[in-house]
């Protein structure tokens, strides 16, 4: 029996907890705040110099990813499987991996979910449904094994092979559904997946699916893992200095391998997400770049699981925002990618930012 | 059936070459930057941003060389993007180079839509680079068919090779960049300047992979395709560690990589393979080299970047 004054004074302790908490969370984010601001400022030079008003690009932009549930339906929509693919590449990246074969990850991920969520219909739904997710998972892992052991094994640069592999897999993922397992018609892709493989919706009429939460829990898994499990503090360890996590008797190749299985692992699910949840069938170049969306969102979120959701998002309104504001202004919808571009390399250089507020005149 | 001689013959060596040529610049540019102790993964962007200004400068203003000239300009206008973020402010290399890849895919699409409403490309631009013919060389059987008669950029990134070979092991200068690459305290002691260097050798990076760039665009199919460099910039990347980060060990391998370039084609354009799976074949190939030979290839620095005391 808890007395009435401790609940009070846990609920105390509890705010004046969370504002402190919440302030240090924005000063630490402010940097990449900032190099937000900047990116928009410098796609703005663009907008104009192209003979677009970027008032009303980026009005466009903000009314069409929020204005009605449509536009908020498809801003989570497209921001699940960035959340995923930014997932894989900063947990790569805490062990000192740079995987950017993300999106190749990502396609074989979808195309073996696919494969499961057409193979039968005489499943029932709690066993389809798990068995889809995780063939996706280990679709993506296979796609990470093999630049992992390259990488341990003999040394082979892993942003070179992550990225060559991506390749393959886009030429894979096309052949398998122009030929084997295209489905009767023109159009590239599978027939769809059964019923009992398909992700449920989770706010009708919109597209969005239950592939977000799964994104949510992924997050909480993967700060878990590396926050709180041994494996998580060795791969943080071989990320800070392999030669000092190999002294102190860490095992260099299996965190690698690891680290990179446990990536592709997730940019597979995200694939899995997409196909089990929106697309329900596989189709040729259903990925916009997913595995480029990832890297600028994990970047952008601090490399940190949660602010890679809320980068997600950000990155996941543009988007839906701009294909909004291409319909209604004309603008191409690559300023988006423009834009990303611009915070990563911003990101790339907090001093820069300091130089460039010191220059404006404000303090850090 | 398909013979033997319908896929191996002197014109797949002449595409060979062909192929091999962008590489040839962009693998140059990885070996300047590299060698100053920048990594340039940017390659694969300025490489893209070198292919639409040529054909972009070409298409506006009708002058190939005009084309070639801004495709230069372009790649080593992105090469000081990198250079500041990573010079002067320290930034990650790795980070700075994909931003620089995101953003060249990113703004020529962007502008590829501006320019000619479409985000596939241009249409065929008419003034291409056109072939020369090298008198003699080009009357000798079987090697004049290969090397005689070829677009100029062939012959200048030839030339570029032993340039570079020249400039980086036969002059004090060459010798300072190496120092700067491996030693940047003890070459700055010796009066070298660091930085200096540094930005010249990322910013000549730059333009070798937007020369690079431009003969994709010019000198190969005369148009502007969305995202057509295709990986190629770190084909180069494997090309420069494969060949030991020397001008004429990144020539070798790229003609390696440009072989099965070559051979991609000519098995698609024949067509008893689905052109999907046939198409992986220089991703997979640069897979395998950079497995088999990366344990014994060791670089010529460790990229950190250099803060003066």
């Amino acid at each position: 029996m808890i007395e009435k004054s401790e609940i009070v004074n846990r609920i105390k302790r509890f705010f004046s907890n969370a504002f402190p908490k919440a302030i240090v969370l924005l000063r630490n984010s402010l940097p990449q705040i900032i190099a937000v601001l900047f990116a928009l400022l410098v796609g703005a030079i663009v907008l104009a110099a192209t003979g677009h008003s970027p008032i009303e690009a980026y009005g466009a932009v903000l009314a069409g990813a929020f204005g009605d549930i449509y536009g908020i339906g498809q801003t989570f929509t497209q921001a699940t499987p960035i959340i995923f693919t930014a997932l894989a590449f900063l947990f790569a990246f805490k062990c000192g991996l740079f995987n950017i074969g993300a999106e190749g990850q990502l396609l074989m991920g979808g195309l073996t979910a696919a494969l499961v969520g057409i193979s039968t219909t005489s499943l029932p739904i709690f066993v389809h449904l798990p068995l889809a997710l995780i063939a996706g998972a280990a679709g993506g892992a296979l796609w990470g094994f093999f630049p992992a052991v390259l990488k341990a094994k003999l040394g082979a640069n892993e942003v070179i092979t992550t990225l060559m592999l991506s390749y393959v897999a886009v030429g894979i993922t096309s052949y398998m559904v122009a030929y084997p397992i295209k489905a009767p018609g023109m159009v590239p892709q599978t027939v769809p997946i059964a019923n009992s493989a398909e992700l449920p919706g989770i706010l009708p009429p919109t597209q969005l699916s239950a592939s977000f939460i799964i994104a949510l829990i992924s997050a909480g898994i993967v700060a878990y893992l590396l926050e709180r499990t041994i494996i998580g503090y060795e791969i943080r360890a071989i990320g800070l200095n392999t030669k000092a996590a190999e002294s102190g008797g860490i095992d260099i190749k299996k965190g690698i391998i690891l680290a990179l299985v446990i990536s592709g692992a997730l940019a597979g699910l995200g694939g899995a997400g997409e196909i089990l949840g929106v697309h329900h069938r596989f189709i040729d170049g259903f990925s916009p770049g997913y595995g480029w969306d990832g890297l600028a969102v994990a970047l952008i979120g601090g490399l940190n699981p949660y602010g890679a959701i809320l980068a997600a998002v950000f990155i996941g309104a543009l988007r839906s925002g701009g294909q909004a504001m291409s319909r209604s202004t004309g603008v191409p919808l690559d300023i988006v990618f423009v834009l990303q571009a611009l915070v990563i390399l911003f990101v790339a250089a907090p001093r820069l930012i300091k130089y460039l507020l010191k220059r404006g005149g404000y303090k850090w | 059936m398909v013979s033997f001689f319908d896929i191996i013959n002197v014109g797949l060596f002449a595409a060979t070459l062909r192929m091999a040529t962008p590489l040839i610049f962009a693998s140059l540019g990885g070996i300047f930057s590299e060698r100053a102790g920048i990594i340039n993964i940017a390659l694969e962007g300025m490489m893209l941003t070198g292919a639409f200004a040529g054909a972009f400068v070409t298409y506006s203003v009708g002058n190939p060389w005009l084309g070639v000239f801004s495709a230069i300009l372009a790649g080593g206008l992105l090469g000081l993007v990198h250079g500041i973020i990573t010079i002067k402010f320290a930034g990650d290399q790795i980070v700075s180079g994909t931003g620089i890849n995101i953003f060249a895919l990113g703004f020529t699409a962007y502008m590829s839509q501006i320019v000619w409403g479409s985000r596939g490309g241009s249409g065929p631009i008419p003034q291409g680079l056109g072939t020369v013919s090298i008198p003699f060389l080009a009357d000798i059987p079987l090697i004049g068919e290969v090397i005689g008669k070829q677009t100029l950029l062939v012959y200048i990134a030839l030339i570029a090779v032993i340039a570079s070979y020249l400039i980086l092991f036969k002059t004090p200068w060459g010798i300072r960049v190496r120092a700067v690459g491996e030693h940047p305290g003890a070459a700055d002691t010796t009066g070298v300047k660091v930085y200096r260097t540094k930005y010249f050798c990322v910013i000549a990076s730059g333009m070798l992979a937007g020369l690079g760039g431009a003969f994709l665009s010019l000198g190969h199919v005369n148009l502007f395709r969305n995202g057509m460099t295709a990986g190629r910039g770190f084909i180069a990347l494997a090309a420069m560690i494969l060949g030991g980060w020397s001008p004429f060990g990144a020539l070798g391998s790229s003609l390696f990589f440009g072989f099965a370039d070559a051979l991609q084609i000519r098995l698609q354009s024949i067509g008893s393979l689905p052109s999907q799976i046939v198409l992986t074949l220089p991703y997979i190939l640069t897979i395998i080299v950079l497995a088999v030979f990366a344990r014994r290839r060791i670089a010529p620095s460790d990229y950190k970047p250099y803060e003066k005391e």
